[in-house]
């Protein structure tokens, strides 16, 4: 029926981009993904989630060589770090996980196409590769999921040598002395974790009066402790109002929050003020969809633009700048697509910081539900108490679950501790349904593990029955 | 062996006939005492069927049936044994053995009638991310399946059963031209699993009890009267300039918000005091005339399974704030379905307003056996000339249907004026005069 040669056509191989692609095959549309890289994965595999991570394990190990082997009786001498060594070790995590999209793209039957994707009209598209001439292909629907880039501030000037963004910083090819975080959020606390355990002198300027802001606060005021054990100096209420480079370093001022202006000198000023959705190139103008003062591509509930067959999903889009957002909303298009009506709980889409501890938050936090007026009671489990977090030498941080004082159901979940990235889980399937604390009290977790934190934080929640503590 | 015969009870006054819309247990299952088995609507409210005795339980009538009061709907085989698993009793034994704190409390509060009755909680009716999807896409809603999860949540199997058993999406039945549900995008598309690009097929109904008793009234109120209607605008400044003057305080001060609908009860409560006629009913002898010393002001509120109108009894006794909290009270219980019928009998007058869905003018119908109903419409703002003078004003047209048999053209027309009058000068509603006149003596 249709004279177009593809069902659906995806611009951008990110997380969104290429889970849309996968579930769209899937379901049997012919399927076209556009990706204006060699490799696919987009932000979250090339330059975010992915190689952070590789960096984030890396120097976590080194860290605890550093200070845990002694205490658990290893003698490892001066330790050395081998920061090239390192980072071919990222770049080879890397590789072989775009790799592994671009081999489902081939099991899933997904064209790929290399270039720049630009709309001729709703049905046209033009793939503009960086060499050679820009092929035409026709397509039913179009999924927006160029995703975003490194936002900076007005005054700040992102030269990519001094001044530099996380992309730069996953990358560096050699380790630096010093370096300036401008922004405390989930981006900076773990590339601050990073250099900071590598023994470069790091300092992070937030604005706000804590760390991780855009979680529950306890977690910030938690976060900014830990951080400050590995060295990392920190500073709050800090407005940065200029930064200035020479070849050689970076000098950035702020004011403090006594309005005296301060001056930090580094070789490197990373800036991690947040990042903004990417539509440059994409010629959203000749279909007629205009992006709203943030940039984003605005959508219906559907995830449907102003033009009935244009979808966008992920980071371009309103909501978390989250890969597993992104990749929800792949889903949801493509299910959307074939005449299945999915739904998005958008407030149980988990946060996660991977420092460590580990920070992670679903559902309400406390501030939310203070400024909702609603009544809460809160539960606490220290990881101090946990066995397994004694036999890990991980005791920092804690488990804190929010539940309704009336109904006893589970409203937040918020966590710093060791693994509980991987943790949060049980707070999402326990809001998903609804759960109650002691619902979740009743379950059994296995003994010794971290999740045993979290039954004590219900079982505190429920009525301050913790039995560990 | 015995068999117990589950029938229609008798629900209410007037009311003979129901129609059993839904099942709420399986033919064959096991049911408790008291355990509700089916539900049946009247004409005005739906009411649940318990089961008299515990057994094995057999359906004699089928949904969509009308049942007369005193019709067997089922039958229960009282000889049959309770499931050995599957009993709530085993259950709650179970349950007291490691019973923490919570459930000695429950223990404690419970009387032989709650032993088996069903608990919802807030998590009743709440569904599993897959269940949830699997009955948005037919169109389902939670009170359309038994939960069969932790405290009544909803399985994915429970939406599959339910759809295994043919239940199907609730007809709208508030709506008179059903609007279809939205195609999604690609329905029309290449990757389309439907036919055509248009349909010319109908669909037949069965009009519920509740529509069916609407469409009666209606067609009775029309032809049994001698209706007419009358029309005026109110300049609705005034009142909106107090709203906004007093909004805060009188929120903090009562805890409901200031709407129109007290103004407009209050209003007509004045003007029904003054003008008896409209307050008025021919009794059923067609010969005698009732009049009301009170107001007992009916309401009408649309909800999505039709027009109800519940009754503010005395309403001529209640404060602006009062009027308020009950009029919030009785269309949240009305959406809810939770009225019961006499609260929805007996009202003298009623109001309705057309203007919250944007109606510029109608003519509404009476409410019988009542003599009249007054009509609020939208406000727009409109050029008015005023003293010579072109000013825009929020305006808002105002009709009064009413029965001619009892209530001449003077009376009716002065009625709509008088509430117009206390509309536009609310100060007058104080003590149904203007107070300046009131404190000269004039
Ligand atoms: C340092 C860092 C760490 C992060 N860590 C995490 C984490 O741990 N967990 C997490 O959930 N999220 C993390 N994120 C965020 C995550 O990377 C993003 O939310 C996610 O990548 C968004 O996915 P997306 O599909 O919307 O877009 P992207 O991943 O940004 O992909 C968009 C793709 O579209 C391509 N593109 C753009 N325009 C065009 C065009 N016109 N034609 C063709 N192709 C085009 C781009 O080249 C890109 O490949 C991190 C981000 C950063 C920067």
């Amino acid at each position: 029926m249709s004279d177009f040669q593809y069902d659906v056509t995806i611009i951008g191989s990110g997380p969104g981009g290429y889970v849309a692609a996968i579930r769209c095959a899937q379901l049997g549309m012919k399927t076209a993904l556009i990706e204006k890289y060699n490799t696919l994965g987009g932000t979250c595999l090339n330059v975010g989630c992915i190689p952070s991570k590789a960096l984030l394990d890396s120097t976590e190990h080194v860290h605890k060589a550093k200070t845990e082997f002694s205490e658990h009786g290893i003698g490892v001498g001066d330790v050395n770090i081998d920061f090239k060594q390192m980072i071919k070790r990222k770049s080879e995590v890397v590789q072989q996980t775009c790799d592994g999209v671009s081999f489902l793209m081939k099991k899933n039957k997904v064209d790929v196409h290399t270039g720049v994707g630009s709309f001729k009209d709703a049905h046209t598209i033009s793939v503009k590769p960086a060499k050679g001439k820009a092929q035409e292909i026709t397509t039913d629907k179009v999924i927006i999921a160029t995703g975003s880039k490194p936002a900076s501030l007005p005054f700040i000037e992102i030269d990519k040598k001094r001044v530099i963004t996380s992309t730069e910083a996953l990358s560096l090819e050699k380790l630096p002395k010093s370096m300036v975080i401008i922004g405390g959020g989930i981006i900076g606390v773990e590339m601050g974790s990073v250099y900071g355990r590598l023994g470069v002198e790091v300092t992070i300027i937030e604005y706000m009066d804590r760390l991780i802001p855009s979680m529950d606060a306890d977690l910030g005021k938690e976060m900014k402790k830990v951080m400050s054990k590995i060295g990392v100096n920190i500073l709050l209420k800090h407005k940065v109002k200029e930064v200035k480079t020479t070849t050689r370093s970076v000098t950035v001022k702020a004011d403090d929050p006594k309005g005296e202006e301060q001056t930090f000198k580094a070789e490197y000023c990373l800036v991690a003020v947040g990042r903004k959705p990417y539509t440059a190139g994409l010629g959203l103008e000749n279909v007629g969809i205009e992006t709203n003062d943030k940039g984003q591509v605005p959508v219906n509930e559907a995830l449907q633009t102003n033009v009935e067959n244009i979808y966008a999903i992920g980071d371009v889009v309103r909501g978390a700048m989250l890969a597993h957002k992104a990749e929800e909303e792949g889903i949801l298009v493509a299910e959307h697509l074939a005449g299945q009506k999915p739904h998005i709980n958008y407030r149980l889409i988990p946060n996660v910081a991977y420092t460590w501890p580990e920070a992670a938050g679903v559902g309400f936090t406390e501030e939310e539900l203070k400024e909702e007026g609603r009544t809460y009671k809160v539960g606490k489990f220290p990881f101090k108490a946990s066995g397994r977090a004694r036999a890990s030498m991980d005791t920092d941080g804690f488990v804190k679950v929010l539940a309704d004082k009336e109904t006893d159901e589970i409203l937040g979940m918020h966590m710093i501790g060791p693994r509980i990235a991987d943790l949060i889980i049980e707070g999402v399937v326990a809001m998903e349904y609804r759960a109650s604390a002691e619902d979740i009290a009743r379950m059994s977790h296995p003994h010794p593990t971290y999740s045993e934190a979290v039954k004590e934080a219900v079982l505190a929640a429920t009525e301050d029955r913790a039995l560990h503590i | 062996m015995a068999i117990v015969e589950l029938k229609v009870p008798n629900v209410g006054e007037s009311i003979n006939e129901v129609t059993l819309s839904s099942w709420l247990v399986n033919e064959g299952d096991y049911v408790e005492v008291d355990q509700e088995i089916c539900e049946l609507e009247s004409d005005k409210a739906t009411l649940e069927l318990p089961a008299e005795e515990a057994g094995v339980i057999k359906f004699v009538a089928s949904e969509g049936d009308d049942l007369e009061i005193g019709a067997v709907v089922a039958t229960v085989d009282t000889a049959a044994e309770a499931p050995a698993g599957d009993s709530k009793d085993a259950d709650k034994k179970e349950a007291k053995a490691d019973a923490g704190p919570e459930e000695k409390k429950a223990d404690a509060a419970e009387t032989p009638a709650e032993e088996t009755a069903e608990e919802t909680t807030y998590a009743t009716g709440h569904a599993s991310p897959a269940a949830a999807k699997l009955m948005k896409e037919n169109d389902l809603k939670p009170e359309q399946i038994k939960g069969t999860g932790k405290d009544g949540r909803i399985t994915k199997q429970d939406v599959q059963d339910a759809l295994d058993k043919g239940v199907q999406a609730e007809a709208k039945e508030s709506a008179p031209a059903p609007s279809p549900t939205p195609k999604p995008a690609a329905a029309s598309g290449s990757i389309s699993m439907a036919g055509g690009d248009f349909s010319r097929e109908v669909r037949t109904e069965k009009m519920s009890r509740l529509r069916r008793t609407i469409a009666d009234r209606l067609v009775e109120a029309k032809n049994g009267t001698a209706m007419l209607t009358t029309f005026n605008e109110v300049d609705m400044e005034p009142i909106m300039n107090l709203r906004k003057q007093y909004k805060e305080k009188f929120k903090e001060e009562h805890g409901v918000g200031l709407g129109f609908m007290s103004f407009f009860t209050r209003a007509c409560v004045l003007a029904l005091q003054e003008f008896e006629a409209v307050n008025a009913q021919i009794q059923g002898d067609g010969k005698t005339l009732q009049y009301h010393d009170y107001v007992d002001m009916g309401i009408a509120v649309s909800t999505d399974r039709g027009l109800v109108v519940p009754v503010i009894r005395n309403a001529e006794s209640l404060s602006m704030a009062e009027i308020e909290a009950k009029v919030i009270e009785l269309a949240t219980r009305a959406r809810k379905n939770e009225l019961d019928l006499d609260e929805m009998t007996g009202g003298t007058f009623t109001i309705t307003n057309g203007g919250v869905f944007g109606s510029l003018l109608s003519t509404p119908i009476l409410n019988a056996p009542q003599s009249a109903i007054l009509g609020m419409h939208k406000i727009e703002q409109r050029p008015m000339a005023i003293n010579g003078e072109v000013v825009i004003k929020p305006m808002m047209y105002v009709a009064l249907s009413y029965d001619h048999r009892i209530i001449d053209g003077k009376e009716s027309v002065s009625f709509l004026v008088r509430v117009k009058d206390y509309l536009e000068h609310p100060e007058k509603m104080l003590l149904g005069a203007d107070p300046v006149q009131q404190l000269l003596g004039l």
